[in-house]
């Protein structure tokens, strides 16, 4: 027996609670993840006929794979992964170096009109985003249903969010590291990118992962600004199960869940340790 | 200058006409004629909130996204702690199902509702599960009630979420220290009481986090309720952004910019007093 725990329990009195946790906890998993989980994985592994009334039941001749190609080759679904990250890619990085740029100043320069922008630059955390009147505003500016216009509405959505946690985080930072580099000739830009910007990796980490998180999932905001122009992943799941043609159809919209979701979880579970550390240390000072 | 404010500009400039502008549009087009069935736009007045406020809609839809809101941070918070509480130790079984209750948070919400409105069909997973218990055919419509199919979303909402109020709370517990809860536990405290009078406690600033975060953002919430129930039934699950959806595609620009404003307003009005009473709660302890 070399588990300490193991060892434990048999020479001392184990509180009942204490004994009882890992099967509580095995069964909240079982319960509350396993039933949904479970019910997505064999619907999807169905033909049409079984999977109509979803059950949890084996299906009688499995075919995952077939319904993967299915999905693959008669949805949109690689059109829309390509729409997915052309939107994202540039929205996070855009919105992640203006925000950090911005940050630098708010959280270095003092007085009044600095703090009335930062409280401006902040307001956006809470604030719902006027999504009917941004239809407008692209129209006008010649950006309605392209890819640069859902960029600029994401960037917009998300930049308080970025200076938000930036900004904390560059007031923690000694001004004196910029100083030494001022003395020895750098200019503020360079002082930015050499010093600053290699010093924000972990924050701007943790940003990235939780604006990743969002656009890639967004589907309300897509729906106004590029919705039938432009596709991406849960705009097309949305089409294809709105969709008559589909709307009996369980197998393929569980197994285009499976597929949608794979990118996302396969990076989290290759980033978790990181992915919540970042996430539980800002909420919680 | 070492912190030249042309670095605030690009994040500026995408503010203010991504987020400012469409912001202050909703101001403007909330009192004119505005939709797909006019060549001009001209101002009305007050004539659209008349007419929202006539049918019943726009008391109908802010009461259904407040009570929505309040169940949603009530269910997710809860479920939060609990999961939190349970997996509080450093055990295998623990860190793997930490990781599982954190699965739903990086998926889809729009695959998580399709998912349930598989789950909850009246010939569906759940009613077939509780036959199987009960021994005859269960035929609950959990979606089709117009009392309490509200309740119903906004617990796949809080399933959603809780693994990131789990995460949040989890971080905020390992920031208490033993020394307090092993004094307590000599003088004789058992484990409600120790958490109850110093445990729970301690933890304000996580349920600041959590709280205002659920509550706020699920007064956003649109895509679980569009993927369940789309309003229905009879309207009882329609949430400001679903009527904004639904007007917006039936062209009726207006009505749908009066009740986005209506949301800010709310969100802006509420997001105060919701802050300000959690700090202060935080400050007395």
């Amino acid at each position: 027996m070399s588990d300490p725990l193991v060892r434990a329990l048999g020479r001392q009195k184990v509180h009942p609670l204490r004994a009882i946790q890992p099967t509580v906890a095995i069964l909240l998993v079982v319960i509350l993840l396993g039933i949904p989980f479970w019910l997505v994985f064999v619907t999807a592994s169905k033909d049409q006929a079984e999977a109509l009334n979803p059950s949890i039941s084996l299906p009688t001749h499995w075919q995952l794979f077939q319904n993967f190609a299915t999905v693959l080759n008669q949805g949109r679904m690689v059109p829309a992964f390509f729409g997915s990250l052309l939107i994202m890619v540039p929205s996070v990085f855009g919105v992640l170096l203006l925000g950090a740029m911005a940050s630098w100043i708010l959280g270095r320069r003092k007085g009044k009109a600095v703090a009335f922008l930062y409280a401006l630059g902040i307001s956006g955390i809470v604030l719902p985003p006027a999504v009917v009147t941004i239809v407008l505003l692209l129209r006008e500016i010649g950006l309605a249903g392209t890819p640069q216009g859902m960029i600029g509405v994401y960037m917009g959505m998300y930049m308080s969010t970025v200076i938000f946690f930036v900004t904390g985080f560059i007031r923690t930072i000694p001004v004196e590291l910029e100083e030494a580099a001022r003395v020895d000739g750098a200019s503020p830009v360079s002082v930015f990118f050499r010093i600053i910007l290699p010093l924000l990796g972990p924050t701007l980490a943790t940003a990235t992962i939780l604006i990743c998180l969002y656009i890639w999932n967004d589907v309300f905001y897509a729906l106004f600004v590029i919705g039938g122009r432009l596709d991406t992943l849960p705009l097309n799941l949305y089409q294809v199960a709105s969709a008559g043609l589909y709307l009996q159809n369980w197998h393929l919209i569980f197994a285009y869940i499976i597929l949608m979701s794979l990118p996302l979880l396969i990076t989290f579970t290759l980033l978790q340790r990181r992915i919540i550390s970042g996430i539980t240390s800002g909420a919680v000072k | 200058m070492d912190h030249p404010a042309w670095f605030l500009i690009p994040a500026l400039v995408v503010l203010v006409v991504f987020f400012f502008v469409p912001t202050i549009f909703n101001f403007v087009y909330s009192f004119t004629n505005w939709s797909s069935f006019h060549a001009d736009i001209r101002f009305v007045g007050l004539s659209n909130f008349a007419t929202l406020f006539t049918t019943g809609t726009l008391v109908n839809d802010l009461r259904t996204t407040l009570v929505y809101a309040v169940l949603v941070a009530v269910f997710q918070n809860v479920g939060g702690l609990v999961l939190a509480l349970v997996l509080e130790r450093d055990t295998r079984i623990n860190r793997f199902a930490r990781v599982a209750f954190f699965v739903p948070v990086v998926m889809s919400a729009l695959a998580v509702g399709y998912i349930f409105q598989a789950m909850l069909k009246p010939t569906g997973a759940l009613n077939q599960i509780l036959g199987a218990f009960a021994g005859h055919t269960v035929n609950i419509a959990w979606l089709g009630s117009t009392t309490w199919t509200i309740v119903v979303v906004a617990l796949i909402h809080g399933w959603k979420w809780m693994g990131l109020s789990m995460l949040i709370y989890l971080a905020g517990l390992k920031t208490i220290n033993e020394d307090i809860i092993e004094a307590a536990r000599i003088d004789g405290a058992n484990w409600w009481a120790t958490f109850r009078s110093i445990r729970f406690p301690l933890l304000a600033p996580a349920v600041t986090f959590n709280v205002a975060t659920s509550l706020l953002g699920s007064m956003n919430g649109f895509d679980i309720v569009q993927a369940t129930t789309s309003g229905g039934p009879g309207g009882t699950t329609e949430l400001l952004n679903i009527f904004i959806f639904r007007t917006f595609g039936q062209g009726l620009f207006a009505q749908a910019t009066t009740m986005s404003l209506t949301l800010f307003l709310m969100v802006g009005i509420l997001a105060f007093p919701v802050i300000y009473l959690l700090r202060r709660r935080e400050r007395v302890l």
